[in-house]
């Protein structure tokens, strides 16, 4: 769909690295340029032309959000991306509301940046996180949730999607047990706000993370969603310009209001924009046509790649564009490389789902995710080279 | 060298490499190299006795290039003295960089002197010196 929009895809080559990041429309980027080359100025104070333009895309970006994934437009934090986003929530947020006595829980196919702040706020304050477990399918079963809940769960902070097996959880009905038991539901919406419809409202969700960069818009901007309540006892990470209201040599101080209280320093302006523009690119077309297009592609590939002898798929069933596979016998990393000189940009590793490992048993793996520009030609090129496996060493070495 | 040979020999120290498989011993210098741009991820141990290497080993999961270059790279290093080694390490470091190098101290390592056409695999290539290296540099700092 739409290819003529992704200047990249002139260059002759297949992209199924979509799940690292997305190429950008020439409307995003446009987008950007214009603010750089026509109308550049900060935000927060606008008594000038550009600087009244820039203000109203900058703030209207919220609004955009807010319609994008049904939340308020108060409840929209611009951040660096999912990473810094999850950050907060943990850093900002549960530091203050956790204490030892409490569970979290996770699962071991969280990408590194849903675990790692964990990790290191428990060793802070000891609280206890725990695992649910997966099933067969790596995949995350509502039973599952159920059962590793106890009094003492407090926050199950898990991927949308996953980055690794593409699974998509059941945030809705997860959310819902989440409200009655009065747990905090962290959602990483990195894989799936791209990809799906997410509702932050009707999913229940608390707090909500995602990336400019792998949703067609600009790397440095991504979004944190908090529900309001929440964001009122969140504290900020960063102090300075923009976020204050007045502070005096007496020590006394006043923030502004939520959300710009957790917005300090000079924002990336360009990047809200071309976020901004990225959304509206997604709504023009629909995110549910996108979905539906996605797994369409992946219907047709998982057939074609189950002819091909030498070949393991751990994710035929996932209802999302990932798929991870090994050609047998070969590591992953020969393989990406082998398909790189037929132009076919795949990922090879572990995805940086290190504890996912243990589950599959194996460590690495060659992803393809997709996204709405990819089409059957794609994948019939990526057939034809995978077709030819037992030369993989004479091509790479 | 001959494509096809140069081939032949990645391939077999790839499936069937020399001095893989770790085992338990304190007297051995240890590192883990797990480099940034690629997923390999190798243990190294490295067994030095007046001033000589008795032993190195390693395992973990890898590609070919750097799995066969750990194969033949333990397996030139065995046996010779440290500062051979330094200077067998220079000058596969040089070669893979594609500075000068004196191909004589190199041998089988050789078979590596075209890793730089394809800048993608040098770090696959160098990740077994840059191991050696690293535990020679905590050679240096216990004494
Ligand atoms: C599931 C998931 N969570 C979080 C992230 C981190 O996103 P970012 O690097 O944009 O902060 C990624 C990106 O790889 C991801 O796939």
């Amino acid at each position: 769909m739409h290819r003529e929009d992704f200047p990249m895809l002139e260059n002759d080559i297949v992209y199924f690295d979509n799940g690292a990041t997305t190429l950008k429309s020439k409307r995003v980027v446009d987008s950007m340029d214009k603010y750089y080359l026509e109308h550049t100025s900060n935000i927060h104070r606008g008594d000038y032309d550009s600087a009244v333009i820039t203000n109203e895309l900058y703030d209207g970006t919220r609004d955009v959000v807010s319609h994008f994934i049904n939340c308020d437009s108060r409840e929209v934090i611009f951040t660096s991306g999912t990473t810094m986003s999850i950050n907060m929530v943990v850093f900002g947020f549960m530091k203050y509301y956790l204490t030892d006595k409490d569970e979290v829980l996770l699962t071991k196919s969280e990408h590194a940046s849903n675990i790692l702040p964990w990790i290191v706020l428990a060793e802070e304050i000891g609280f206890k996180i725990k695992y649910i477990d997966l099933d067969d399918n790596y995949e995350l079963t509502l039973d599952n949730v159920k059962k590793s809940i106890t009094d003492k769960t407090k926050v199950i902070s898990i991927a949308h999607v996953t980055n690794v097996i593409g699974d998509v959880r059941d945030i809705k009905s997860i959310g819902e047990i989440c409200k009655k038991k009065n747990i905090i539901l962290n959602v990483d919406g990195a894989q799936s706000v791209p990809h799906m419809k997410v509702d932050f409202k009707d999913m229940n969700i608390d707090f909500l993370s995602f990336s400019g960069h792998k949703m067609g818009g600009p790397t440095g901007v991504g979004v944190l969603v908090g529900r309001y309540e929440l964001l009122e006892k969140m504290k900020p990470l960063c102090y300075g310009g923009g976020m204050n209201n007045y502070f005096e040599d007496d020590n006394s101080y006043e923030l502004k209001e939520i959300p710009t209280r957790f917005e300090a320093g000079t924002p990336a302006i360009a990047e809200v924009i071309g976020l901004r523009s990225a959304i509206l690119y997604l709504e023009d077309i629909g995110i549910d046509n996108i979905h539906k297009h996605e797994m369409e592609l992946k219907k047709y590939l998982v057939d074609k790649l189950e002819k091909i002898d030498n070949i393991t798929i751990y994710n035929k069933n996932s209802n999302s564009g990932i798929i991870a596979f090994n050609v047998d016998g070969v590591f992953a990393q020969d393989t990406s490389v082998f398909l790189n000189h037929y132009k076919i940009a795949v990922r090879a590793g572990n995805h940086c789902a290190k504890e996912l490992k243990d589950v599959i048993g194996i460590k690495n793996t060659v992803r393809v995710s997709m996204y709405l520009y990819n089409n059957k030609e794609d994948i019939d090129r990526l057939v034809e080279a995978l077709k030819n496996n037992k030369e993989i060493f004479n091509v790479v070495l | 060298m001959d494509n096809n040979l140069r081939r032949e020999i990645i391939l077999d120290n790839y499936q069937n490499p020399d001095n893989r498989g770790l085992i338990e011993d304190d007297s051995y210098l240890k590192v883990n190299t797990n480099s940034e741009s690629c997923i390999d991820n190798l243990d190294f141990m490295m067994k030095i006795e007046d001033g000589v290497v008795k032993d190195i080993r390693f395992d973990g999961e890898a590609c070919a290039i750097s799995t066969s270059a750990s194969s033949i790279m333990t397996r030139s290093l065995i046996g010779k003295k440290v500062e051979e080694v330094r200077e067998i390490l220079v000058n596969y470091q040089n070669m893979i960089n594609e500075k000068d190098y004196d191909s004589e101290v190199l041998g089988e390592l050789n078979v590596y002197d075209e890793i730089c056409k394809q800048p993608n695999r040098k770090n696959c290539a160098l990740l077994p010196s840059v191991a050696v290296d690293k535990m020679l540099g905590e050679l240096g700092n216990e004494k």
